[in-house]
């Protein structure tokens, strides 16, 4: 079971509170994440990654273990800690953008 | 007992605006989508109830919100706007061509008879079109690739489709306007589009008189002469009477005839509004006095409006979409300026009060009649 954190407006448009847990099959990626979340919460298409390209949004940044995974495969298994839910997989608002 | 609903999109959030009809006394209701940029507003005329509204920010891009119970509560529909086929290129800041690429929805304009009908008009330059009230949207790609496109270039603001003017005696006459390429119609309810910019003047471009490449900044039209259009281009402001085909300056005595929203009265299809801005470069009003002009009857004299307006050291900016009128016997007028006011004036101009003085740069204004 992963955890995934959501920033704030994305938490009010899918009207949802706190952390989000999915139950994704190994291996567990970036891209398999954000399908999981696109699933479950349709408002949310477009607002992580670019619809048409699927790429992340330039001012979308993806954090875990203290780490910038943003820039890795999508397609890459993520690490256990956070595959396994021990530490959470967090989807962050650049400092920028707004 | 009438009223009036003022929809006012701003740069983090929408706001609701309610009055009845003496206009006197304001409920403001909002911010709805705390923190977004909401480009546009736009009621049904054919469904009170409903309401469209573009939302976006730089972070997470571009959704749509529909409510139908007059903007208490929303949904978002579908937020695809994908270009349809080949995106072609237009000429970039530097004259580089490059790709059409979707940024924003710049303005909704919902059918006047149809509730589950709207065009959405986009940055880059497109016109997108609902029928399932939002479930799904589909370019009219007829306008992007008509053959001057690759001659289209991005104002300041980028290449925006900000205006979209429904005849309403003919269903399938639309007009667009784009900045910077200009004034666009279409016959045959927006399969395909010819540009009408013959009359217009703009020194920024290398032709003055090319057929694409004018800075228009908005259009405007009386429902009861859509043959009759005006226009606040970057420079100038211009009436056509014949459905765009020619168009003539009437600036007149204008203290200046840049700007960006022009309005036109709702009973009297002759009395016009705009509200000079200093220069391109000086986006304030001349002088630091806010004032809205009004010509009636066609006339190049320009009547200031000051009334309850500030008269000194007043330097905000009224963007293109935030202008509208209302309905009601007296007609009343609406602006939102950069600075947050948003101004009535419930007597066709003669007098303005603020409704509300405060909120973030207001980018778009619009106002339902309520009966």
């Amino acid at each position: 079971m992963i955890r995934v954190e959501l920033p704030a407006p994305l938490r009010a448009l899918a009207r949802v509170d706190g952390e989000l847990q999915f139950d994704l099959a190994a291996p567990v990626t970036q891209r398999a994440v954000v399908d999981a979340i696109e699933a479950r919460f349709p408002m949310l298409r477009g607002t992580i990654r670019d619809q048409q390209s699927g790429r992340r949004r330039p001012f979308v940044r993806f954090y875990a273990l203290q780490d910038d995974l943003s820039h890795e495969d999508p397609d890459a298994p993520l690490p256990d800690p956070v595959a396994s839910g021990a530490e959470p997989y967090l989807i962050i608002g650049a400092m920028s953008g707004g | 007992m009438a009223g009036v609903r003022v929809l006012v999109g701003t740069r983090k959030g929408a706001f609701i605006l309610t009055a009845d009809e003496a206009r006197r006394d304001w409920t403001v209701d909002g911010p709805h989508f705390p923190g977004w940029e909401i480009y546009h507003v736009a009621a049904s005329p054919a469904d009170p109830n409903r309401l469209y509204a573009s939302q976006s920010s730089g972070w997470f891009g571009q959704l749509i919100q529909r409510s139908d119970d007059g903007g208490a509560t929303w949904n978002p529909v579908d937020n695809t706007f994908a270009y349809d086929g080949e995106t072609g290129t237009h000429q970039f800041y530097d004259g580089t061509p490059h790709p059409w690429e979707f940024k924003r929805v710049w303005h909704l304009e919902p059918s006047p008879t149809d509730p589950d009908v709207v065009y959405a008009g986009v940055e880059d330059a497109a016109i997108f079109r609902t029928t399932d009230g939002g479930k799904s949207w589909v370019e009219l790609p007829g306008l992007r690739t008509h053959p001057t496109g690759p001659k289209w270039a991005p104002g300041a603001g980028g290449m925006c489709l900000h205006t979209i003017l429904i005849d309403p005696s003919n269903p399938d006459r639309l007009y667009a306007a784009i900045s910077a390429a200009g004034a666009f119609r279409s016959d045959d309810a927006g399969a395909t589009w010819r540009p009408i910019n013959n009359g217009l003047h703009s020194l920024y471009i290398p032709d003055p008189t090319a057929e694409v490449g004018h800075c228009v900044h908005r259009l405007a039209m009386h429902p009861s002469h859509p043959q009759r259009l005006f226009m606040q281009k970057h420079w100038d402001v211009m009436r056509s009477d014949d459905g765009g085909e020619n168009w003539h300056e009437i600036s007149g005595d204008l203290p200046s005839d840049f700007g960006f929203p022009i309005a036109v009265h709702a009973h009297e299809p002759e009395t016009v509004y705009v509200v000079p801005i200093k220069s391109d470069a000086e986006h304030y009003p001349p002088d630091g006095k806010l004032r809205v002009y009004r010509s009636r009857g066609g006339s190049t004299a320009w009547e200031a409006l000051t009334e309850g307006l500030p008269q000194e050291d007043c330097y905000v900016n009224v963007l293109r979409d935030a202008m509208a009128v209302d309905t009601l016997d007296q007609c009343g007028i609406y602006f939102g300026t950069t600075g947050g006011q948003v101004y009535a004036s419930a007597d066709g101009g003669d007098h303005w009060q603020a409704i509300v003085r405060d909120l973030p740069a207001v980018l778009s204004v619009e106002v339902q009649t309520l009966r």
